[in-house]
């Protein structure tokens, strides 16, 4: 089951999530200690190099993350899911997404605006060239603090997010974490969904 | 007035003219025997190269040594140099301040970077390699510096001299591979007669 179903989410949107909730959680640990926490210096300068290679990392999985949300169907709602509530879902969800790739591009713009000029070199491998901006302390101020600012308002919704996903599944009992969790889990309830929600649902997919 | 100025102007050309012939040959080392102490208006630079191009370049404001040149035998002269890694400059403060740190040369704890000469070798009339112990962060190794006098009068004399050091040897691989592991250091020493 690599693509989605009517109900479930297939193996390739699971995998996507998860990894992508790992490196963005990795990476915001990381960059804030980098950035916040009196290090030894060759270790925040180490932390730092981690940083943007997984930032690239994360930056190339929520592209791919995007073009499959924007292709792919997107299971219906739960059912018991109020149209507000789904509505919500589905406005975080747009956001995050898009977060999930403006953020890191932030991040790459603040290596590029650096008066230090240091090369990204990804995982000590091959050197992603900086962007086209102009270097300079103002410039790089702008994009570091621009690129913290997505970076907290990420987290914030991620908490959202994660909350929502927690009330849903074990305060309503609405299988919205077990199934981003396996692959073809069917409703074992398999309560019929009303028509209205049902065609809310189809019509709501995928809306640009 | 008109006149004067020619004047002048003719005597300084002469005087020019005398010194050539005399600037015409390479300068000689043991023409330059002597004990020298290093001045403040030497300079030390030193540039590491980066992947993809350009680099971290700087210099060493504080400093002192003395050399002897020893005239009947230039592979018995000497010389011996310190440096105050605390008084790096680059282009930038949080440069200088990461060189400074324990990172690199952890200038808390090890205040001085010293090379004392264990062999000269002449390999030209004006040129000579220096091999010596070089000691940062506690760590002594051997390294190697190509000297070329340049120019020498009476009371000073310059040279330049180059070397490639490699910087993991020493405890301060930070920043490898992005940043090279050799450091090259471009000197003018210039030396007063004591």
């Amino acid at each position: 089951m690599l693509r989605n179903g009517e109900n479930d989410f297939g193996i390739v949107t699971i995998v996507l999530h998860w990894t992508i909730a790992l490196l963005v959680l990795g990476l915001m640990v990381v960059g804030f200690a980098m950035r916040r926490i009196e290090l030894d210096p060759a270790l925040q300068f180490s932390l730092y190099q981690w940083h943007k290679s997984l930032g690239f990392t994360a930056l190339g999985l929520a592209l791919l993350r995007a073009i499959w949300w924007l292709t792919e169907r997107t299971p219906r709602p739960v059912p018991g899911l109020h149209p507000f509530e789904h509505a919500a879902a589905r406005q975080t969800h747009r956001i995050l997404i898009l977060l999930g790739i403006i953020t890191p591009l932030a991040g790459w713009a603040v290596a590029s605006a650096s008066t230090l000029n240091m090369p990204s070199l990804y995982f000590n491998i091959i050197v992603i060239p900086h962007l086209p901006l102009q270097q300079s302390d103002s410039a790089e101020a702008f994009w570091a603090l621009t690129h913290a600012l997505l970076a907290y308002v990420m987290l914030a919704l991620v908490a959202i997010h994660i909350a929502a996903a927690i009330y849903h599944q074990f305060v309503r009992g609405e299988a919205v974490l077990i199934r981003m969790l396996r692959s073809g889990f069917r409703r074992s309830d398999a309560a019929p969904v009303e028509a209205g929600e049902a065609s809310e649902a189809v019509a709501g997919r995928n809306d640009p | 007035m008109n006149a004067r100025r020619h004047l002048a102007l003719t005597a300084a050309f002469a005087l020019i003219a005398m010194a050539l012939p005399a600037r015409a040959q390479a300068p000689s080392l043991a023409d330059a025997a002597g004990s020298y102490s290093i001045a403040t208006s030497s300079r030390i630079h030193f540039s590491i190269g980066q992947t993809g191009g350009g680099g971290i370049a700087g210099n060493f404001a504080k400093f002192s040594g003395k050399f002897r040149i020893d005239g009947g035998n230039v592979s018995r002269s000497s010389v011996e140099f310190t440096l105050f890694p605390e008084s790096v400059r680059a282009r930038e403060r949080r440069i200088e301040n990461f060189l400074r740190s324990s990172a690199v040369f952890d200038t808390d704890n090890y205040q001085t970077v010293t090379f004392r000469s264990t062999r000269v070798t002449q390999t030209g009339p004006s040129s000579a390699n220096i091999e010596g112990a070089l000691t940062a962060r506690g760590k002594t190794r051997k390294e190697r510096f190509a000297v070329t006098l340049t120019d020498w009068d009476k009371r000073s004399i310059s040279f330049t001299i180059r070397g490639s050091i490699r910087r993991a040897p020493y405890g301060m691989d930070v920043g490898t591979p992005i940043y090279s592991n050799v450091v090259e250091f471009d000197m003018d020493i210039k030396g007063l007669r004591r």
